[in-house]
């Protein structure tokens, strides 16, 4: 027996209902972001709790209060004279006969009619809704006051690119570990993450604990790490995969334009480096920076001498990268492809280059190459009209976002086209941000499902609800969501908007949850071999 | 049956109320409380909503006879006739009836019949008539002889008694009130204000 709260009292569709809270529920231990169902006559409608209020029957009751010291007349006043009421925007619906059971529920066309009861949602609502954790779903948290497992499909999460915003120290990196190993465990799809401050692949950080196990640590067999500073990781004791070595050969003009900013390039310096790059060909970089003046260009090259200096400067910084060589011997992204076909996810870590020149500058070459060859294995596979050839789903991991898809480079960084072509070629973004106010609107447009945990930035808000239906509503929740642990998650995955508090990661037990035992007993297995 | 205690006789009878005079003098039931009168098959119940002792000739008022004496109780010892020329009668307002085994909080068929025996309900049966508060909506809109506020208060104390948990009865009736009187705080207040415990 579920405990009733109240009744439906007004509403329309467009706002929401409002619901009488009935005099034995207390307005206090409602909160926003709640899993509430609704009884309808015919319908049983499931929404959530977006505002909560305080009503009184006379107008003079608030303005001259009664004597409330007294127990009595509390209580007695409870729930008549002042009440509380309840904002509900329902989602979805299901109906009572058999055909509409089997169909499930379906996004709300009307409202429940005066007077439905309305409930906190059951495990089984929860369940009807959101699904139980089967070879598709994984469970990722509670609804928001609910002991119940709140799944995940993440077969078709990963077939949009999607978002985890919310500002820093709200748990976005925990969140987003908890997702990589969904995504590793249940979909078929492959990560690629560009861990810029080394949290996702040995162990991460945790604010006043000791460090959390990262996914090697966890499913040693199925994650890479690849490195760009060896030595940093040997220190930290991360036994790697693989060290990314970076040649100047290898970057191009469109690689500069989007250092752009970071490297504080004027426009005419970003013209300039393609016209350099047609001149001199893959060694532009060493040549142009060889150059002791204008007078030295080449025939035929108009570039002005505070351009070139300008240019020459920002090159330097390139250069400066320890990890950058004047030609690289191994190939970083062949090697990253062979794990990634294997089904073998990958997270390169940078080290002590925590730097945004240089997450930018090797996040956008690799991404750029390997959906080069995503690219063309796709259109390979549908011309022979082959579903084998196709490469696996490929999950792109990137932190610091907006520095990427700002209005200003998304049309340049390859990052821009794959969050706009979705998964035409298999390849989907998830993308980290604390700002997403920076990202462009149409990249934040396409983005199929979005976490977030708080922001407080109004702009940032307004920009992960754009385009969302009942953003008022949940705009309310959001901007009242805890400061750790807890999180909004809407769009294509999920059926209906839901707030929650995701699963524990940390704990012996956590892992052990995450870990299939058959897999946890085979590593201690492994350690006395 | 419990012994149920006999009050008076009906001397007067409307379709709203009944006023009865008592056999004894000043032996009325106190305000606020329940009495019955009518036959086994039809039950009229009312709250006693006003009391007076009066003179047994309208024109003749009593006279003060106790200059000379010590107590109160010796004027009434020393004049043993007063006792038979004042009287005590007590006023009922009508606030449900019962028809067999079912019990109505409405206003009857059929008013009281003079000389009619009435009684005071026993608790039991106060007991039973409390599960509902249709009743207060009838004393709410009565004229009455006393302020509304005060039978209203006087007849929710009177049944809390009867009851097991008073205070659970009187917090269920105060939200009826509550509900009753949503557009009249300022009575609502007098009324909470009198029934508190």
């Amino acid at each position: 027996m579920t405990e009733r709260l109240g009744i439906v009292v007004s509403g329309s569709l467009n706002k929401g209902v409002e619901v009488r809270l009935d005099s034995s529920a207390s307005i206090e231990d409602m909160a926003v972001g709640r899993f509430v169902t609704i009884e309808g006559e015919k319908r049983r409608f499931f929404g959530m709790i977006t505002d909560v209020s305080l009503g009184v029957t006379d107008q003079r009751l608030s303005l001259t209060p009664p004597d409330v010291s007294d127990p009595f007349i509390a209580e007695v006043l409870a729930g008549t004279s002042t009440f509380g009421t309840l904002h509900v925007s329902p989602s979805l619906v299901i109906g009572g006969d058999a055909a509409a059971i089997l169909e499930g529920p379906q996004p709300v066309k009307t409202i429940p009619s005066h007077f439905s009861a309305v409930k906190l949602s059951t495990q089984e609502d929860v369940e009807l809704v959101f699904g139980t954790e089967d070879e598709k779903r994984f469970f990722i948290g509670n609804p928001l006051d609910m002991e119940v497992k709140l799944c995940l499909n993440l077969e078709e999460l990963v077939k949009r690119s999607n978002g985890i915003f919310g500002k820093s120290g709200t748990g976005k990196t925990f969140l987003t570990r908890i997702l990589l190993i969904g995504m590793l465990q249940k979909s078929r799809a492959v990560n690629l993450v560009f861990d810029m401050h080394n949290e996702y692949g040995w162990a991460g950080t945790r604010e006043g604990g000791p460090p959390v196990k990262g996914l090697k640590q966890l499913f040693s067999s199925r994650v890479a790490v690849f490195t760009l500073d060896e030595e940093n990781s040997r220190h930290r004791g991360v036994s790697t995969d693989g060290v990314v070595r970076i040649g100047y050969d290898e970057i191009e003009p469109d690689d500069i334009a989007l250092l752009r900013q970071t490297l504080n390039l004027t426009d005419l310096a970003v013209e300039a480096v393609h016209q350099l790059f047609r001149r001199f060909g893959r060694n532009w970089i060493q040549d142009t920076l060889d150059l002791k003046g204008a007078e030295e260009l080449p025939e035929g090259l108009s570039i002005h001498e505070g351009t070139l200096l300008n240019l020459q400067r920002g090159l330097a910084t390139i250069r400066r990268l320890p990890f950058i060589e004047p030609h690289s011997p191994d190939n970083a992204v062949k090697a990253i492809l062979e794990h990634l076909d294997r089904g073998t996810n990958v997270v390169l870590e940078f080290g002590r280059y925590r730097d945004i020149t240089a997450y930018i500058l090797v996040a956008n070459m690799l991404s750029r190459r390997i959906y080069a060859q995503y690219q063309s294995r796709m259109e390979k596979a549908s011309a022979a009209a082959k579903e084998s050839l196709k490469p696996r789903p490929l999950v792109i991991t990137i932190e610091e976002a907006h520095k990427f898809l700002n209005p200003e480079v998304a049309g340049q960084t390859i990052f821009g086209t794959i969050a706009r072509e979705m998964r035409k070629y298999n390849v989907t973004l998830l993308v980290i941000d604390q700002r997403p106010s920076g990202i462009d609107s149409e990249v934040m447009s396409q983005m199929g499902t979005k976490i977030t945990c708080l922001l407080d930035n109004d702009r940032d808000i307004d920009s992960v609800l754009a385009g969302v239906s009942g953003r008022n509503e949940l705009k309310s929740v959001l901007a009242k969501l805890a400061a750790k642990q807890q999180a909004l998650i809407f769009g294509h995955a999920v059926p209906m908007p839901v707030a929650f508090q995701p699963r524990e990661y940390g704990s012996a037990q956590s892992y052990r949850d995450f870990v299939p035992q058959k897999d946890a007993e085979e590593d201690i297995e492994k350690l006395w071999d | 049956m419990a012994e149920v205690q006999r009050v008076g006789e009906v001397i007067e009878a409307s379709t709203t109320g009944f006023t009865a005079q008592c056999y004894e003098l000043y032996q009325m039931p106190p305000l606020g409380s329940m009495v019955k009168t009518g036959d086994s098959s039809a039950e009229l119940y009312g709250i006693v909503c006003n009391a007076a002792t009066t003179s047994l000739e309208p024109g003749r008022r009593p006279i003060a006879r106790g200059k000379d004496e010590d107590s109160e109780e010796a004027i009434y010892r020393s004049s043993p006739q007063l006792a038979k020329l004042l009287r005590s009668e007590f006023e009922a307002l009508v606030v449900g009836h019962r028809e067999g085994d079912r019990l109505y909080q409405r206003l009857p068929p059929q008013p009281a019949r003079i000389h009619g025996f009435v009684y005071q309900c026993p608790p039991d049966e106060v007991k039973d008539f409390g599960k509902s508060f249709d009743f207060l909506n009838i004393i709410l809109n009565a004229h009455l002889p006393v302020p509304t506020e005060e039978l209203v208060a006087a007849s929710l104390r009177r049944m809390s008694q009867a009851h097991d948990d008073q205070r659970a009865f009187l917090v269920a009736a105060g939200k009826e009130l509550a509900i009753l009187l949503s557009g009249n705080l300022n009575q609502l207040n007098a009324i909470l204000g009198r029934i508190k415990l």
